[in-house]
């Protein structure tokens, strides 16, 4: 038996907000019944930005009810910019905590309430165009490298409770180590250079940034037969050009604004900002 | 939460068992004035050994076996490991073991490590299962081979009460030459069995499973059965287990074997009468619910029944309210994160897997229980397939 504390046990025997929001503002669908949760999250939002109604569906275990049910308590009222600020660990504090077999539950929790507000600004996420790196859960490295940063996660084990990745046939594991060592760098990485002074030459930036095309960004997007390349640099502003797959790929606009600009401005300047040349 | 002892509406017989009232009595003297080892030379330790003799007897009267072919261990999964590393031992040239897709983790996780832990040295054959989760006899026929050092086939499932027809599959094993053991955990007590009349050389009994205590389980080893113990120790069991009887428990297993024999006949009439009503009530009173395993190769006391779009553990902890006590083969339960590797093997789509929940039966179960439970899940299955994304009223209409 799982030991679930007495809010979880609450928000589980009587889950608040269950349903579906007439004329949804936004509408968040998270997993699939093959992974055994699912979660359907949808929320109106009023002319002040502000969460007015927000309910759920949800196929699952009881963590995954009770995280549903807290999630709508948590965001009904809020403004959206502040509902987006919730992380996975904020839905297990809320409930008192979960079984840490169990976290993967809080984390559907943010995905769903990250794809409901993705949906009523009309934007795509950037999560689902990561690699799979995990086929048995559909879990991708984008969705992993967050996780590990978000929760600090030191071990695959770790990567598996809050994510799934691995949790099926296990073929994934020395990808996920991978994946674990670079995050693992990354992070290091950053903290030096935000000790570093933010100041370079535009021929440091321009170094730095070709670096990190080369390291971070282009081995994902070669394997899906895309590519990058820098054009210029102006100031804080990174021209690219997409090539390849990439450049018919109707999504390109979110990987590059998304992904792109936010792996540069961790590893090389916060203040830097990408613009596609055609 | 807490569940008061004697409120329990206890329907998960296949996961253990209330240790019997008159199997409590009969272990009483044994754990009290009785306490001399049956090893020793005076009369104290010896009065021991008697109760012992006494055990043996009643268990091979239950299996149709001679006293002497029955040994004492620790559990099930202690009797499971030493018949089939015992085979390997006595035929260290042949490198084969067969088995199925479906054993309990005692049988299946031997047998992986066997094939990865031993640098490689033994190939298992794991024979699959059909949608009713029964066995292709054409596949086990081509499976055995020069090499098979054993075949291990559980008798019923744990899972489905899926019953596998080890008798003939024995017989086809001694044609070649190669010893075969079951795992009859779940079989023993519920149905009835005659080795004598068998060829099978090993079988597995665990205590727990048949109302006497955990922690004390039975090798039978055919007379004549080449064989190598597990526990190296004292000449205890005539050399084949080492270690100090559990006395106690083991005359509270042989009490409980006598007590199954004697109740072989209401398992197979009236508490199969109450597993069907259970059965066939939730069938046909909750939409989108499926039987799991063969209709009638099975256990008098088990059903196992998938009710779609709603995921097991939150079925389970519902039935908790009510002092329901079941199991499940969803992911959540097991702390794994698939579905139950049995519903797996036999194609039961994760959709199905997820919602699966295992009712057990047991002389101890009355009607009025039945009748309590066939109110009761109904009305928490519809309340978590109101909250469940994935149903809708169409999903009733297109049954
Ligand atoms: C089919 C089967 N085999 C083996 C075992 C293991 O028995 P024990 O718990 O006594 O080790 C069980 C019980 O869990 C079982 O159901």
């Amino acid at each position: 038996m799982w030991e679930y504390t007495d809010v979880v046990q609450e928000h589980f025997l009587k889950p608040r907000n269950v349903g579906e929001v007439e004329n949804p503002s936004g509408i968040g669908d998270v997993g699939s019944l093959a992974c055994g949760d699912a979660l359907k999250l949808t929320i109106r939002v009023d002319d002040n930005d502000t969460i007015v109604e927000a309910k759920f569906k949800t196929f699952g275990c009881a963590s995954a009810i009770a995280s549903s049910s807290a999630l709508t308590e948590m965001i009904k009222g809020m403004k959206v910019s502040e509902a987006e600020k919730i992380t996975n660990e904020d839905i297990a504090d809320f409930l008192g905590g979960l079984p840490k077999e169990k976290m993967h539950c809080s984390v559907m929790g943010r995905e769903a309430l990250e794809a409901a507000i993705a949906d009523y600004r009309g934007i795509t996420l950037p999560m689902a165009e990561g690699q799979i790196v995990c086929e048995c859960f559909g879990v991708t490295d984008l969705e992993i490298i967050r996780t590990v940063k978000e929760s600090n996660l030191r071990t695959i084990e770790e990567i598996t409770n809050f994510t799934k990745a691995g949790g099926g046939c296990g073929k994934c594991e020395e990808k996920l180590q991978n994946i674990l060592d670079e995050t693992l760098g990354a992070v290091k990485e950053i903290s030096e250079a935000v000790k570093q002074p933010q100041r370079m030459t535009t021929l440091q930036k321009i170094k730095k940034i070709e670096e990190v095309l080369e390291r971070e960004i282009k081995p994902g997007l070669r394997q899906d037969g895309g590519d990058i390349e820098l054009i210029d640099v102006d100031g804080d502003t990174v021209l690219v050009s997409m090539r390849g797959a990439c450049t018919s790929c109707a999504k390109s606009q979110t990987t590059v604004k998304e992904f792109v600009e936010k792996k540069l401005r961790e590893l090389v300047l916060d203040t830097l900002t990408v613009e596609e040349t055609q | 939460m807490k569940t008061i002892p004697g409120e329990e509406v206890y329907m998960d017989n296949n996961a253990t068992t209330k240790v019997a009232p008159e199997v409590v009595e009969a272990m009483m003297p044994y754990l009290t004035d009785y306490y001399g080892n049956p090893s020793s030379m005076h009369i104290f330790g010896g009065q021991v050994g008697e109760a012992m003799k006494k055990a043996r007897l009643q268990v091979a009267d239950l299996l149709g076996a001679e006293p002497e072919e029955i040994t004492f261990t620790s559990c099930g999964t202690e009797s499971d490991s030493t018949a089939v590393l015992s085979a390997l031992q006595s035929f260290p040239e042949k490198r084969h073991i067969i088995t199925t897709r479906v054993e309990h983790p005692a049988i299946k996780t031997l047998c992986e490590n066997l094939e990865t832990l031993t640098g490689h040295k033994h190939r298992v054959t794991g024979l699959k299962v059909g949608p009713d989760g029964m066995l292709d006899m054409n596949d086990y026929a081509e499976a055995l081979s020069d090499d098979t050092a054993i075949v291990s086939v559980m008798w019923a499932n744990n899972e489905t009460g899926v019953l596998f027809p080890v008798e003939e599959m024995a017989r086809m094993a001694k044609e070649r030459g190669i010893l075969f053991h079951t795992d009859a955990v779940q079989a023993v007590g519920k149905i009835p069995i005659n080795l004598k009349e068998s060829a099978i050389d090993f079988l597995a009994i665990s205590g727990h499973k048949l109302h006497a205590p955990k922690g004390v389980g039975v090798l039978y080893i055919r007379r004549g059965t080449p064989f190598v113990p597990f526990l190296a120790g004292g000449h205890q069991e005539k050399g084949r287990r080492g270690g100090t009887e559990n006395v106690a428990s083991i005359v509270g297993m042989g009490k409980a074997c006598e007590l199954a024999a004697a109740k072989m006949e209401e398992e197979n009439t009236r508490v199969k009468a109450l597993r069907d009503k259970l059965e066939e009530g939730l069938l046909s009173k909750i939409p989108r619910s499926i039987l799991n395993g063969h209709k009638t190769e099975r256990l008098p006391n088990t059903t196992n029944i998938s009710f779609e779009f709603v995921e097991g553990e939150s079925i389970l902890l519902h039935m908790n309210e009510y002092n329901i006590c079941a199991s499940s083969g969803s992911a959540c339960t097991s702390g794994s994160l698939e579905p139950s590797h049995v519903l797996r093997a036999m194609g039961v789509p994760f959709t199905a897997a997820h919602g699966s929940i295992r009712f057990s039966l047991s002389v101890y179960n009355t009607e009025e229980e039945v009748d309590f439970v066939l109110e009761k899940i109904p009305q928490i299955i519809d309340s978590l397939r109101q909250m469940s994304p994935f149903w809708t009223n169409e999903e009733v209409a297109a049954k």
